[in-house]
Order: structure tokens, then sequence, then C-alpha cells
């Protein structure tokens, strides 16, 4: 009977195809969960903010010098919370840029292997230290020591924050620019030498800049942390909204806003609940500003060996 | 012939002056790597000298209290164990199949190359922000209120990319001739990926999972987001009882509380005496983190040097 036989393994072979295609689909749609969280953000953001919108206008949202919607005078103007967020950022970045960078280059180019087999994955680890442990640290030791030289500062402030936030993102700065100046091929460092050029000078005029875009992205990627960094900066630099450029003063920052509303009880559909999707949809563009910054540098900068 | 000896000389002091150069920057990457260092032997000092007076065995089985040295981390650390739970169950799932997707399956198009620069993008987006979709969506929008079940399903979303990104790198490194042996014996797609990607990409696989769930268990700002309570003096009802069906689902719709909540509510308090708990509190995280964070970089250095395909 050797028809039934491959009729037999035909339909085997359907069903076996059929299970192929389901399991396939599923695959899919996993992989589609990543979109529509994306999605989600966005349209939550989009529609909470919207209605935001509708009683505050944008000219106020962008030029009004006070954010107090939780106040009976309530004002509600991002700038306060900008500066804080931009100030503590600049502190951060003021530690992680340079100290990274150099990390990087020292571990790339100068660093003999049993050092860099230890570093690595300490850095990896000081990048694994939650942010509320940071937190504690700005604020019981940072805060403290700093009042030890200078005793006016106030025990919020965003001073401290930024300098731990700075520690905080320097394995990022470094794992990632590392990266990419070891991407640079050999027989450029050999040219180099070759030259009779020193380590420092092909480390800094050959290596460093054929790694450019890598070291960009590794900066920007360090800004866009920094920016949307939370739990340091609400434990550390007060929750009070404060228009100033000044690090020695507590002033909130976009996510410090946030977690402080959250605390509270705010019902859901009020105005106040509404401010945090649109401090959130503001903090989300920053972000994704620098993040298309970023990968246009990358893109615009990339050479091909 | 007198007239080289000179400017040999001056070649040579050059060359010196630049070696120091060398020298001088060697030292000031050393210096900048101990900075590091400093700072993180001065976190963890300032923990174990703050804290470690506090960790008792009571600390860990008692709730929090108004008075320090009574206040304890039961419910934080029941409330951590059973969000993390369910946050592995929405992100390892979710994580590998989409990552064997984009690696074995995928055709090149436009879709694919939607979902890898999604991807990539997810990854840079605040997780603050992840706590607002969260409080929209599942709060509000699906009504999972300010539950264990929300909150495991943000952190799921927050380290899905750390996953997917981890399978993807895995599954790469096993070379095509596995793949061609398995299809040349008849194996289909399935099969091979079961049978033979999936079992060799296992350990990097499970590093990436270590890495996403170790940030998980302290990011703070999406959980507080949420709406999570900071003060809880009960634990979740047990998943399993004794009359049938034996198992409840009741724990998912808690209110709960978690360690990093925990900490940062004494860390705000004025009185020193709950800094001391926040320390004790801070230390036991610090202390799971890395430990997480070494087993999965131990991980991987095996992985490096055991396997030569």
């Amino acid at each position: 009977m050797p028809d039934t036989f491959v009729s037999d393994r035909l339909a085997r072979r359907k069903s076996r195809h059929v299970r192929e295609r389901i399991i396939e689909f599923i695959l899919l749609l996993a992989a589609c969960v990543s979109v529509a969280t994306t999605i989600g953000i966005v349209l939550i953001l989009l529609k909470e903010s919207f209605v935001f919108f509708q009683h505050v206008s944008l000219w106020d949202f962008l030029t009004d010098t006070q954010w107090t919607p939780l106040f009976s005078d309530a004002h509600y103007g991002i700038l306060p919370l900008l500066s804080g967020t931009l100030v503590s950022s600049a502190v951060a970045l003021l530690v992680a840029i340079p100290l990274g960078t150099i990390i990087a280059i020292y571990l790339s180019e100068f660093a003999p292997f049993s050092v860099r087999e230890v570093a690595k994955p300490f850095l990896e680890m000081l990048s694994g230290v939650p942010t509320i442990v940071y937190g504690y640290f700005a604020l019981l030791f940072v805060t403290p020591l700093i009042q030890m030289i200078y005793p006016e500062l106030p025990g919020f402030n965003l001073l401290s924050a930024g300098l731990v936030m700075g520690i905080m993102i320097i394995p990022y700065v470094s794992s990632l620019s590392e990266d990419a100046m070891r991407a640079v091929p050999m027989s450029l460092r050999e040219g180099s030498y070759a030259m009779g050029a020193t380590r420092v000078q092909t480390a800094l005029r050959v290596v460093t800049p054929a790694a450019f875009s890598g070291i960009a992205a590794a900066y920007i990627l360090g800004i866009s942390r920094a920016v949307g960094e939370t739990m340091i900066l609400a434990v550390a630099a007060g929750m009070q909204a404060n228009l100033t450029w000044n690090p020695l003063e507590p002033a909130a920052t976009i996510t410090a806003y946030i977690v402080q509303v959250a605390l509270g009880d705010l019902p859901h559909g009020s105005i106040g609940y509404q401010t945090i999707f649109a401090a959130g949809l503001t903090l989300a563009l920053i972000t994704l500003s620098f993040n298309v910054l970023g990968h246009v540098l990358r893109k615009r900068f990339r050479q091909a060996y | 012939m007198s007239e080289p000896q000179p400017r040999l000389d001056e070649i040579r002091r050059l060359i010196a002056a630049h070696k120091r150069w060398d020298l001088f920057f060697a030292l000031l990457g050393l210096l900048a790597l101990m900075i590091g260092v400093l700072a993180f032997v001065a976190l963890f000092g300032q923990m174990v000298v703050d804290g470690l007076p506090r960790l008792s065995p009571d600390f860990f089985t008692s709730f929090p209290s108004r008075k320090p040295e009574q206040a304890g981390i039961l419910s934080a650390w029941v409330g951590s164990t059973l969000v993390m739970l369910v946050t592995a169950a929405t992100a390892v799932p979710l994580g590998v199949g989409a990552g064997i997707y984009l690696e074995e399956y995928a055709p090149k198009n436009w879709m694919t190359d939607l979902i890898e620069i999604n991807v990539t993008n997810l990854a840079g987006v605040p997780s603050i922000v992840y706590g607002l979709l969260a409080l929209g969506l599942f709060v509000y929008g699906f009504g999972l209120g300010q539950s264990i079940a929300t909150a495991g399903l943000t952190l799921g979303l927050l380290i899905l990319p750390v996953v997917i990104v981890a399978t993807r790198e895995a599954i790469r490194s096993i070379p095509a001739a596995i793949r061609e042996g398995s299809y040349a014996l008849g194996a289909t797609k399935w099969q091979t990926t079961s049978h033979h990607i999936l079992p060799y990409s296992l350990p990097g696989i499970m590093t990436g999972v270590i890495i996403g769930m170790a940030r998980a268990i302290g990011e703070t700002a999406p959980v507080i987001t949420i709406g999570a309570l900071t003060f809880i003096a009960f634990v979740p009802p047990a998943p399993v009882k004794a009359e049938a069906p034996f198992v409840s689902f009741e724990w998912l719709f808690s209110p709960f509380t978690v360690m990093p909540i925990q900490m940062f509510n004494w860390t705000s308090r004025p009185e020193a005496a709950f800094h001391h708990n926040a320390a004790a509190a801070g230390l036991v995280l610090v202390v799971m983190t890395l430990s997480m964070n070494a087993i999965a970089i131990f991980i991987r250095y095996r992985l490096r040097k055991k396997i030569k395909w």
C-alpha cells in the first residue's frame, strides 16, 4: 500500500508546516510587543498632555517662570523644572565625560591586560548599583562632605546630586567609548607608531579621531541618562521647583516632580495628574532628540575599515 | 662630522620628553580609574558603617514601623520577590521570543527594520517614562490598580530590550554549520531552533536575563510612579491555599512595596535612626544586585573560555 504511505507522509508534512507557521506567528507577536510599548508610551503621553494643554496654553507652559501646579495660585511654567534638569545634568557631565573618556583611552591604549581584566567587570558592577543607593550616598555622604569645606551649602542641592550622578554615568561613557576605540583597526596604530609617534600621540591624534562617532554616541547616551535620572535627584536635590542656574541651590527636576506627585494622592483625571504627563512628554522629547542626534552622529561619522 | 652630534642629542631629548607624556597619561588614566574605585569604596563603606549594626534576623522578619529600631523589611523583600516573579514571567518569554524571531525568522523588510530601531530606542527611554505608561495603561486603562501585577509588567517591559539584545547576541555567535547540519537531517526551522540554537545560546541568554533582573530589582522610579505605597504592614495573600484549587492568584492584585521604595521612604525621613534602616536596606539591595551582576559576568567569562566551535 504505497499510496497511503505517501499520503500519510504528506499529511504529516502539512501538519508540520502548519505548526511551523503558528510558531513563527507567535514569535512575531513577541517581537511586536516592543513596538506596542513605544506606541503605548506615545499615545498615553499625548492623550493626557492633550487634556493638560486644553487647560494651560503652550505659551504659558514654555514661558511662565513658576511651577506651582499643586498650590491654589497655580502656575504651569516648565522652565524651573527644566533649569533643575539642565544644571544637574551639566554637573554630572562635567564629571562623567572627562573621567569616562580618560578611563576609556587608558583601558583601550595603555592598560596592561591584567588591569583591563579587573577594571572592566568592576565598571560594569558600578553601573549595576541601584540609583536609590546613589541617592542615599549623595544626600548622606557627599553633601556633608562638601559642607565641611563650604558650610553654607543647603542639605538639598543640585551639586552633590550632580556629582554622584556623574560617577554613576562614568561606566556608560567609558565602556561605549572603549568599545569604539578598540574597534579601530590595529593597522592605523601600527602606521602611527611606524612614523615615530608615541603612545599618547597615537591615542589622541589617531585612535580618538578614528573612533569619534562611537565616542560621540557614548556622550549622547550619557546625556540622556543624566536627563532621565530620577532617584538621585528626588533624594538629594529636593523637590521644590526653583528657577536657578546655581548648582549650590536646591531645585526639583522634571523627574523629581513626577515622583513628588506620584507619592501624593492626586485623583485620577485632575489637572495635577495631567501635569506629570506633560512633564513626562517634555522629558521624553528631550531624550528622544538626544537619541536621534546620537544616531545621526554615528551614521554621519562612521568610517568603514 | 661634528654637525650631527648636537642634533642627535636634541632628538633624544625630544623622545624622552614625549615618553614622559606617555607615563603622565598612563598615571592620569590610573588616577581616573582610582576615583571610580574610591567612590565605590566610599559608597559601600558608608552603607556598611551605617547599616551593618541594623542587620539582624529581626530586620528581615518585621514590618516597617514608626519606631526605627523595630522596623524591618519583611513586606519589602516579599514584595520585591513577587514583583520579580511577574517581571521574569513577562520579560523572559517575550524577550527570548523576540530575539529568536529577529535572528532566525525575520525577513529583511521594513517591518524588521522598524522592530530593530524600536528596540534600540526603547533602551534609551528613561525608566520613569515607563512608569507613566504603566500609570495610564495598566493602572487606569486595564484597571489592574496599584498592584504587584502592574509593577511586574512595567519592569518586564523595561528590561525587555536587555533580554532581546542578549538573546540576539547569543544566537548570532552560533556558527551557521550547526543550523546547516540540522537542516541537512530534515529538521524544520523550529526543531533546529529549539533543539540546537536555544540550548547553545542559553548561557548568553541567562547572562542577559540576570543583568536585566538585577536592574529591575533596583528600579525605584517607575514603581513609585504607578503609585506603590511606601508604608505596607502586611504581606500579600499566599499563593498556596489549603482548600481546592490550592493555588490562588490573589497576590497579583495586592498592594505592595518593594525594597528600593522602602529604602527611599527611610532615606527621605529627617530622623537619623531611619537613615540607619535605609543603609541596612541599601546594603541588602546592593549585595543582591552586585551578586546577580557578578554571576552574570562569571557565566559570560566561562562561556568565552569554554566554547570553541
